[in-house]
């Protein structure tokens, strides 16, 4: 008795696997139509609806929306205090990502070279642990952090440091009565809330540089410093971009944290935010929202430029 | 004359595993150096010993008489062909070539010039511009091997470099190697884990077994002369005898290795066997024999009668062949 050369289908799942077999692109496009409805349709699809509201205005007198196109909403973009805003936005976006890169290249090398083992879930854990708890809580709690009767000034009575942070606030445009309503209150939580979003891939992008590479360099006479220059710098780059495209676009977009903590300042999240809703001039909101997207698309434009992804 | 590299008892531990274990070797200037050994045996480290990307637990390492124990890697002029090749994927050819005087310093039109030279030394003229990506395997390995000459070391080290090379490609690039060691007069200290490699090509070899030093010696001194069983298992295709088969045999009671090119099949004897397998080489034929429990290794070249499979045949041997061998 010898086994059989071809074995009977034994149900739906074997049909079904030989179904696919022979036509594997019917088994792609039912992995990827849903996905693909959702993008096109609900995602690509209010984004169009977006776009389409910036270019309509709104009626002066009535408050009615005039379903025109006109570009006169964009040039209320120019006025001074919406200039300001956008301005205002992208400094703290550029700031918060630079200070995110600065803090997380270090946490992100560790892990990913050192990191074996437990310290490796030590990282993880570390890192992810911050997104388990909510948003606001996270928010809220460095506001109790930095107030005036907070822990921090309270350290700093403690161990005489109280200098630090009136020298702080004393700095031109970080004035406020405390580090919860000073602008740089806004910045320190930012950076706190964005950071594992630069870490993660930061990581991912060094953990793919392989060792042997960093012997190659010292190995040919470099130093440690030309080592990161030449070689680690732009083989991570790709990780850091995609790490400063969270940062970079989260803090854009951002209107909660600048209404919490700080001077009340308006960024472009909040303004959107208040435009729809209390003033009912969607058109500028659609406005607003343009601009990240916009600032984003040159952002890119300007590191693949710059030969960010030449080592993808 | 002072040797290119001396390890004095060095020793390198990983925790408890003892990589190197107490290697003592000297290796002469402009010679081709093998470190043959199975995965694991401490060649690699000791190779990483030279390079400075480890550092010995005990022992002095010298290198052209100076001790290198707090020298770093980039300020040994020694460098490295890599088992990878690890050509940075970001940079093309000419960059990955001219990497070394970059980071030195040197003027992008005097060092483009040198890599160029260094590319049509390899035989890559004209692949400057490419990106590693775009190379086969064996051409990536020319530029690994002009990007390490480059900055012209007293000592190149070369980590397995031919291990991801198809056959007929690995024998192309060892002759490449060896003329090119020719050429330049340079010390090649050469990794590897295939006999056959580091026999043909290198002027001396260390055999390596757990982080020791197994034998050391010429390739005719360490195939011919096998300083213990493992070397011989391990070198080649020797015939290893056990003590009671070497005193039927005529000799004294001890293990003892035979090559099989040194033993011949006769019609009558003192010393018979019984064919088990026949391997047809071409040049010849391969019999094994078992004899007294052991099988014995036999080379018929070509032309000569070759026993059928269960024949009963005379074995015969040069007595000079016989080489007797240490325990372990």
């Amino acid at each position: 008795m010898t086994a059989p050369a071809t074995l009977p289908a034994r149900g739906l799942a074997d049909r079904l696997t030989s179904l696919f077999w022979r036509r594997p692109t019917l088994f792609l496009s039912l992995l990827v139509t849903p996905p693909l409805l959702w993008l096109g349709v609900v995602y690509l699809g209010s984004l169009a609806a977006l776009l389409l509201q910036s270019f309509f205005s709104i009626d002066e007198f009535s408050g009615v929306v005039k379903e025109e196109f006109t570009l006169k909403t964009y040039a209320e973009l120019f006025r001074a205090q919406n200039l300001d805003v956008i301005i205002r936005t992208v400094v703290m976006a550029a700031a918060v990502t630079l200070a995110c890169a600065f803090l997380a290249f270090p946490i992100a090398y560790f892990a990913a070279r050192y990191a074996k083992g437990p310290w490796k879930a030590a990282f993880y854990l570390g890192v992810m642990l911050p997104l388990w708890s909510s948003y606001l809580v996270k928010v809220y709690a460095w506001k109790l952090i930095l107030a005036k009767e907070g822990v921090l000034t309270w350290a700093a009575e403690g161990t005489g440091t109280t200098f630090l942070i009136d020298g702080l606030l004393a700095v031109p445009g970080f004035e406020g009565s405390s580090l919860s309503t000073s602008p740089f209150g806004t910045f320190l939580v930012f950076v706190y809330i964005w950071l594992p979003y630069m870490i993660l891939p930061m990581q991912a992008a060094l953990e793919r540089v392989p060792t042997s590479m960093l012997e190659a360099s010292a190995d040919l006479g470099a130093t440690r410093g030309q080592t990161f220059w030449t070689v680690i710098l732009p083989l991570a780059l790709p990780g850091v971009i995609a790490g400063s495209i969270f940062t970079f676009s989260l803090t854009l977009g951002d209107y909660i944290i600048p209404q919490i903590i700080g001077d009340s300042s308006r960024f472009i999240g909040l303004t959107v935010y208040q435009l729809q809703g209390t003033a009912g001039n969607t058109p500028l909101a659609a406005a607003f929202a343009v601009v990240p997207i916009l600032i984003m698309l040159v952002y890119l434009t300007l590191a693949k430029r710059a030969g960010a992804f030449d080592a993808l | 004359m002072t040797a290119a590299v001396e390890f004095h008892d060095v020793s390198r531990h990983f925790g408890k595993v003892r990589a190197v274990d107490g290697v003592s070797l000297s290796i002469a200037e402009g010679s081709f150096f093998a470190m043959l050994g199975p995965s694991g045996s401490g060649k690699t480290t000791c190779l990483r010993l030279i390079s400075g990307f480890e550092q010995p637990s005990a022992g002095s390492i010298r290198i052209f008489g100076d001790d290198v124990s707090n020298t770093p890697p980039h300020l040994r002029n020694v460098n490295t062909v890599f088992q990878d090749y690890a050509l940075f994927p970001h940079l093309n050819v000419r960059d990955n070539v001219a990497y070394g005087l970059m980071v030195k310093g040197i003027p992008r039109a005097k060092r483009y010039a040198k890599a160029d030279e260094m590319l049509a030394l390899v035989k890559l003229d004209g692949y400057g511009d490419r990106k590693p990506a775009q190379l086969s395997g064996g051409q990536r390995q020319r530029v690994a091997l002009a990007r390490a000459l480059v900055n012209e070391p007293r000592v190149l080290l070369l980590d397995e470099p031919l291990g991801a090379l198809d056959l007929k490609l690995r024998e192309a690039m060892q002759d490449e190697l060896k003329a090119l060691q020719h050429k330049l007069g340079l010390t090649f200290v050469f990794v590897t884990h295939d006999q056959h490699e580091a026999l043909s090509m290198a002027d001396h070899l260390a055999v390596f077994n757990e982080g020791r030093i197994a034998q050391i010696g010429t390739p005719q001194d360490i195939y011919d002369r096998p300083a213990t069983r493992f070397v011989a298992d391990f070198v080649g295709s020797s015939n290893i005898l056990p003590p009671a088969l070497t005193r039927a045999l005529g000799g004294p009671e001890a293990w003892a290795s035979l090559r099989p090119e040194a033993t011949r099949l006769a019609a009558t004897g003192p010393f018979y066997g019984q064919v088990k397998t026949l391997r047809y080489l071409g040049s010849g034929t391969r019999v094994v024999l078992e004899a007294n429990g052991t099988e014995i290794a036999a080379l018929v070249p070509a032309g000569q009668p070759v026993p059928a499979e269960g024949d009963m045949t005379a074995i015969e041997f040069d007595p000079t062949a016989l080489h007797l061998m240490g325990g372990a």
